[in-house]
């Protein structure tokens, strides 16, 4: 069975269509890529699934549960944790901070206990911090550990936000364009991470990326959507050579 | 400069970790305790109430330090736990009782604006709160047979059980003990996952959000507690006073404990308790100023307004981090003595953030 199974999805604003029956499915334990030029509709998806933006039309099940039954803030609890386009951290607050912030849905203390921190509390933190440190371990950020957000380069940002993303223990990641903005070092590090995240913790990424090095080197199958609809879907190799799509990115006669 | 080797978790848990830390906060504690066998009488009063400035600074502090929602009503929950102590003392309630459902009432009506100002925003939130604290102050001048309307309350004294506190030594320890215990309280919520859902939901609610955040629980949550700890330095404050009146806890109340914080340093504990001195000594510091300015100028009306206003911006412009910002960078200046840089505490330009979903 697969793991995500989107169907005929529409996302509509006002009469705008941004996403226009899609339909897609991701299987467990695979990196997929969706790819697409400026404005096809990839990050809307994304958004679609963690539920940001309320469908119009269209069912998207997560191991068998509708997510659209499921407010914003539920969905990690499903089991998808995502990473942002545009860098969402908590920037005043340490890298530390950041990813124990992360691990916001697996908290079960209430306010008041903590308000006196009793034993269990502190217990609790424990178990987060040593989850935390398993996570920048994984991704080789100890340094960084208690640094500000604020003090950190993009790319260590990006990091951040992959590993607290992480810290969610999800089933699922999203990842809103991971390369971006990274150097080729960083990116080739970055794919070594993905791998190693699919490959030991078993998580299935759906990634949207630009960067089709990338994608050659770690994604298993590739949507490619224009104009909210899709295009092809297959190996990269595949719907590189597809006609539709190179007409897409390239224009002229499809 | 200390430098602390970390072989256990605890030592990211804990306060006070740091010997300097630790000595400063003892002395500080033993300066407090000892205050009544040294002073008396007048100043002893200034004290506690510089305390219960504390205390409602601490409140406002969990609001718009942390969860990052400005009030520019938060008088109206100094006046709620004010009168309601003071209503329910006259019934013959003991003291015990009445300054806790002061703070139990200031801290539900707090959550109900919360609930209501949950979607707002910035410059939205801060005309919701303001409009919210004219409302308190016209309905308790209104409500004549209870509150005593504009002809003021007289405050009974604390009392209940055949035990009396009176003004002194026993009222100031008293005071001490509650804003100790809060000051105590609000560190704990602040470093476990509330305090951490309060950040988040200050830098980023859409991530918050997708991390599993419920941002309106979160933010009704911080405006009660930020309530309730006001309302309870509104009704210690009670017993300071004397005499209430709605005009008390007016737009002027609400700006002063803004002031505090800002001038204090947003996002610290640390900053509530410097604003407070801040705040305690600022007055003195006016009327010296008039003394020394020309007596068209000195006795121009609203002066001290215009100051509370003039700081409070030259505080945004020059030293966001207020005066706790400043503490600490004196203290790596002394630290690291020659070698202190300007440069440590420049933050370099933010990344630009492209249009955002809220």
């Amino acid at each position: 069975m697969s793991e995500l199974e989107v169907n005929n999805l529409v996302v509509a604003f006002g009469g705008v269509k941004a996403i226009n029956d899609v339909s897609f499915s991701v299987d467990p334990g695979e990196i997929y890529a969706i790819i697409g030029p400026n404005g096809a509709g990839k990050s809307t998806i994304f958004n679609a699934i963690s539920r940001i933006y309320t469908p119009k039309k269209g069912s998207i099940r997560f191991q068998g549960q509708e997510l659209l039954e499921r407010e914003a803030h539920e969905v990690v609890s499903a089991g998808i944790a995502r990473t942002f386009q545009n860098i969402e951290l908590f920037e005043n607050a340490t890298v530390l901070d950041n990813l124990l912030a992360g691990r916001a849905s697996k908290v079960r203390t209430g306010a008041l206990a903590e308000f006196f921190f009793t034993p269990r509390v502190r217990r609790e933190e424990h178990e987060h911090r040593s989850k935390v440190e398993d996570i920048l371990d994984l991704l080789d950020m100890q340094h960084h550990r208690y640094e500000k957000v604020a003090d950190l380069s993009y790319g260590a940002r990006k990091n951040v936000e992959l590993a607290r993303a992480l810290c969610a223990e999800p089933r699922m990641l999203l990842l809103d364009e991971p390369a971006s903005g990274l150097n080729p070092e960083e990116t080739t590090d970055m794919s070594f991470w993905l791998k190693d995240i699919k490959e030991e913790l078993g998580v299935t990424i759906v990634m949207v990326e630009h960067d089709m090095n990338l994608v050659g080197r770690i994604a298993d199958r590739v949507l490619a959507i224009a104009g909210g609809e899709v295009l092809a879907v297959g190996s990269v190799a595949e719907v590189q050579s597809n006609p539709t799509v190179q007409a897409a990115y390239l224009g002229g006669a499809a | 400069m200390q430098v602390i080797f970390k072989t256990d978790y605890d030592q990211d848990i804990n306060y006070m970790v740091n010997r300097g830390e630790r000595i400063r906060i003892l002395l500080a504690l033993a300066l407090a305790l000892g205050a009544p066998l040294v002073v008396g009488g007048y100043f002893l009063s200034e004290l506690s109430i510089f305390l219960v400035y504390i205390l409602a600074g601490l409140g406002l502090m969990v609001l718009v330090g942390f969860t990052g929602m400005v009030s520019f009503g938060h008088a109206a929950f100094l006046g709620i736990g004010a009168y309601t102590n003071s209503v329910l003392l006259g019934y013959g309630v003991p003291f015990f009782i009445t300054l806790p459902a002061g703070a139990l009432l200031a801290g539900l009506i707090g959550a109900a604006l919360g609930r209501a100002a949950s979607k707002m925003h910035g410059f939205y939130m801060a005309i919701a709160t303001l409009a919210f604290a004219i409302v308190v102050e016209t309905g308790i001048g209104a409500w004549e047979h209870v509150t005593g309307g504009h002809m003021g309350l007289s405050v009974p004294s604390m009392a209940g059980l055949g035990l009396a506190i009176n003004a002194g030594p026993m009222q100031y320890y008293l005071i001490l003990a509650i804003v100790v215990f809060c000051i105590w309280g609000v560190a704990n919520l602040m470093r476990s996952p509330t305090g951490r859902a309060f950040i988040a939901v200050r830098d980023s609610e859409t991530s918050a959000r997708s991390l599993g955040l419920n941002i309106a629980r979160t933010r009704i949550m911080a405006f009660f507690i930020s309530a309730m700890l006001t309302g309870l330095a509104g009704g210690l404050l009670s017993h300071l006073m004397f005499y209430l009146s709605p005009e008390s806890f007016g737009v002027n109340e609400s700006l002063k404990l803004l002031l505090m914080v800002i001038v204090g340093g947003l996002g610290t504990i640390t900053g509530a308790i410097f604003g407070a001195v801040f705040v305690s000594i600022l007055p003195n510091l006016i009327s010296l100023l008039q003394g020394i300015l020309p007596q068209s100028i000195a006795q121009t009306a609203g002066l001290e307004q215009f100051l509370f206003g003039a700081i409070i911006a030259g505080f945004i412009i020059f030293e966001p981090e207020g005066l706790y910002g400043r503490w600490r960078k004196l203290r790596l200046f002394l630290e690291t003595f020659p070698y202190y840089k300007k440069a440590t505490f420049t933050r370099q330009k933010k990344y630009l953030k492209t249009e955002r979903f809220r």
